[in-house]
């Protein structure tokens, strides 16, 4: 990858009618779950977190799926555009793991009792979001383009392939957490707000990951342009951490519960999702306004 | 494999010749173990149990000053370029301080045994059984940490991005060093620490050449 290689960032409303259309399905998905779908024999309730909680670990792992194919192409085919969707994808990877760590404490409370178990699942996830975390940390610290693409594609791969590798180890280490979701074990009248909020997370993921790859491809184009600058924003995962202490304060003390634990877990869903947009789309505005700004400077 | 053993032999003359670095280090390890201690109340029998756990620990804690180390008199005075500028490959370069720092933690494992024994009263008389274990680990912290250390010593910030980096990465390492360590320490009636090693020989294999093939993109400018 060479610095003459040209950084094209895209621009129109793709990504913003990807998230809407994501929202619609998650918000029609939710409804359908939390009202109409029937009500679970042995875990009542509480089970209705399934609906928000397994969508979100399918569109996690495929993020950090998607994040190491951009790594592999990264760094073998070259190409600003990949190291601008690696940033995007590792992102957006990192807060739905989060999202589902949260998510599965709040199941876990009421099933097992505990807020966490060291089940192979919930500890590869919290695994996960500490190594692919780093990879963000890297990004941050090293200030030539280029070095920092190809650094974080090598450390993004090397997380990857450790990913199996920790399942297995504390699959051996210890086990607890029940069989996979899956639409074939789940039955069929749950089928449907399951995969509505599959597909709702799905699109907007893709929105989120093109607008953040967008405003990364931004930034890059200034930093390729002599003089370097770099911004440095990190707003909204702490406002969407500071929204979820407060339900999460509320229920301490109670062992076994219904419906709070939904309301819960959807509320930090909503939270998160809606902090980390709001923060993407606040970035992605800044940037576009910083070289709005130099550009005309350099023009006049 | 001329490259190689000349690579090898420059890292190991390295630390050689730093050896109170070295020796810091393990103090440093040491002191970690008699911390360990408070932590869990001076109760024997529980001190014996995590003795293993505490042993791996201290030796993770180790592993980052001692790879940090590694590399920065590499960078100090811009040494690590004029290495590539010779006539071997960045992948000899790579294994000869991933070798050369495999034997250091190696060394500082051994070394930090006794005093497991003395401060937990955990001992055993499968000594072979002991050192194995400590091999087959060390070599799974030292080849992912020492591409990393190689990346970090470069940056902004490196003291706190190789933990960084580095311990998330090696939570199979962790685990399942600590429960050979454990089975090997207090007796293994089921025959179970022949997996655990074989799971951090897979790690091992795996990282050795993952992180070699990717080494040269990393220090290739």
């Amino acid at each position: 990858m060479s610095l003459d290689d040209r950084v094209r960032p895209s621009s129109g409303p793709l990504p913003y009618a990807l998230g809407a259309f994501g929202v619609a399905l998650l918000l029609a998905g939710s409804y359908w779950g939390l009202f109409r779908a029937p009500r679970e024999t042995f875990m009542g309730d509480v089970q209705r977190i399934m609906y928000i909680h397994v969508p979100t670990a399918w569109n996690a792992m495929l993020a950090l799926t998607f994040a190491f194919g951009c790594a592999l192409l990264s760094l073998w085919r070259g190409g600003w555009k990949w190291d601008a969707r690696l940033e995007g994808a590792l992102e957006v990877g990192v807060v739905l793991s989060a999202l589902l760590c949260m998510q599965g404490s709040i199941w876990a409370k009421p099933t097992w009792g505990v807020w966490w178990d060291w089940d192979p699942r919930l500890t590869t996830t919290a695994v996960l979001v500490f190594a692919f975390a780093g990879i963000l940390a890297l990004r941050r610290l090293v200030d030539d383009p280029v070095r920092r693409a190809t650094w974080s594609a090598v450390a993004t791969i090397i997380a990857f392939v450790d990913v199996p590798i920790v399942y297995f180890s504390v699959k051996w280490w210890n086990s607890l957490h029940q069989l996979q979701s899956s639409p074939a074990t789940v039955s069929s009248a749950f089928h449907l707000p399951l995969r509505v909020n599959a597909f709702g997370i799905l699109f907007l993921m893709c929105g989120l990951i093109a607008l953040r790859s967008r405003g990364a491809a931004l930034r890059l184009r200034g930093e390729l342009a002599p003089p370097p600058v770099s911004v440095v924003s990190p707003l909204g995962t702490a406002a969407a951490l500071m929204a979820l202490q407060a339900p999460a304060a509320e229920m301490t003390g109670q062992i076994r519960g219904g419906w709070e634990f939904v309301w819960a877990a959807y509320a930090v869903s909503a939270a998160i999702l809606i902090g980390y947009s709001v923060s993407v789309h606040l970035r992605y505005r800044q940037e576009r306004a910083r070289q709005v700004r130099e550009g005309t400077e350099a023009g006049a | 494999m001329s490259e190689l053993m000349a690579a090898v032999r420059k890292d190991l003359l390295l630390q050689w010749r730093t050896r109170a670095q070295a020796v810091a280090v393990f103090v440093f390890g040491a002191s970690a173990l008699l911390l360990f201690s408070f932590a869990s109340g001076p109760a024997a029998e529980l001190l014996r149990s995590q003795a293993g756990g505490f042993l791996w620990l201290g030796l993770m804690l180790c592993s980052t000053l001692a790879l940090a180390d590694s590399f920065q008199s590499e960078t100090e005075q811009h040494a690590l370029e004029a290495l590539l500028l010779l006539p071997a490959s960045a992948r000899a370069l790579y294994y000869g301080k991933a070798l050369a720092n495999w034997l250091q933690l190696a060394l500082l494992g051994v070394a930090l045994v006794p005093m497991m024994v003395v401060l937990y009263d955990a001992g055993t008389t499968n000594v072979v059984a002991l050192v194995g274990v400590i091999l087959l680990g060390s070599a799974g912290l030292s080849a992912p940490g020492t591409l990393y250390a190689g990346m970090t010593a470069q940056t902004r910030a490196r003291q706190t991005l190789l933990p960084l980096l580095l311990f998330p990465l090696v939570v199979p390492v962790l685990v399942s060093a600590v429960k050979a360590t454990s089975l090997v320490l207090s007796g293994d009636p089921m025959g179970q620490a022949g997996g655990w090693a074989s799971l951090l020989l897979a790690f091992d294999a795996i990282y050795w050449s993952l992180c070699g093939l990717l080494f040269p993109k990393v220090v290739e400018e």
